[in-house]
């Protein structure tokens, strides 16, 4: 049991992060407020746990301009795909 | 503990799925696309095989009139169902509080016409070739494969809807004749049934 735990990441304990890469790992890419519509948060609660993904190198974001609108577009990192798919195994193992 | 798991994974299937494909299909769009289909089919049977004296050992021939009459009855079939499939899918995009143009939909969009478009100008240069008896099944095939293409980014079913078009092309293109009833059960009858289908799976 205890072997098991060790691999759930405590990045995705949060619902809201979890949603993040849940999304970010199905889609090239996703911007900003598409992720907002998608969770159905507030731009500062989404904002912050961006940026705590970010931290641990999971999330890329780039920013761009359409229209002179800036657009940010948000990627999931290689190693944020790897977590994540520890994570979910790991939610597997225990669910066995 | 397990209860939480188990309710993550679900949450991280329906945001992947809300997040990648186009769910607000609606069933009602495609029993409407279906009977629009079975109308164009009902005139065009009229057309073809109601003037008995171009009728002759099974083979028919077409006046550019009724070439004409066939091209308008086709596009107003295709406005009728293109019309009302934007309408109820609109319709089910409101009631699910998603936009209707996003990402999925583009990406969904430019799967389905790829081969649709490449389908539908073979066919015109078919007709006007005078190859008539390929388009029929023609446009069941491409169809199919317009359908199989985009069906990653949309509700599973599609999918075997596609197949089931192409194996229908394959088989009117052998007995050749029948292309029109074959249409009909293509375009017609299997989007009413998978109409249904839908509309009662996934009724929200």
């Amino acid at each position: 049991m205890k072997e098991l735990l060790k691999d759930l990441d405590k990045a995705f304990e949060n619902k809201i992060r979890l949603g993040i890469m849940s999304a970010l790992v199905v889609n090239d890419y996703l911007d900003f407020n598409a992720l907002k519509d998608l969770l159905d948060v507030t731009d500062g609660n989404l904002a912050s746990h961006l940026k705590s993904l970010e931290k641990k190198h999971y999330v890329m974001y780039k920013k761009e301009f359409h229209n002179r609108k800036p657009k940010t577009k948000y990627f999931a990192t290689n190693n944020g795909r790897e977590a994540f798919k520890k994570h979910i195994n790991a939610i597997e193992q225990l669910l066995k | 503990m397990k209860e939480k798991y188990i309710e993550d994974l679900k949450e991280i299937k329906d945001i992947m799925n809300r997040s990648s494909r186009f769910i607000s299909l609606s069933g009602l769009s495609g029993i409407a696309a279906g009977i629009a289909a079975l109308i164009g089919a009902f005139l065009a049977y009229r057309i073809v095989y109601t003037n008995p004296e171009y009728q002759e050992y099974g083979r028919i021939f077409l006046t550019n009139e009724s070439i004409t009459q066939l091209l308008l009855i086709a596009l107003g079939t295709l406005i009728l169902a293109i019309g009302t499939g934007i309408y109820f899918t609109t319709r089910e995009t409101k009631k699910r509080n998603q936009r209707i143009w996003d990402i999925q939909t583009k990406r969904l969009l430019i799967n389905l016409f790829i081969p649709l478009l490449t389908g539908g100008i073979l066919c015109l240069m078919l007709l006007f070739k005078g190859y008539i008896g390929l388009v029929a099944p023609m446009t069941l095939i491409f169809y199919g494969l317009a359908l199989v293409n985009a069906s990653k980014y949309t509700l599973n079913e599609i999918r075997s809807l596609g197949l089931i078009e192409i194996t229908l092309g394959l088989i009117a293109t052998y007995f050749i004749g029948f292309g029109l009833l074959f249409w009909s059960i293509g375009f017609g009858v299997l989007h009413i049934i998978y109409g249904i289908i839908m509309q009662w799976r996934y009724k929200s």
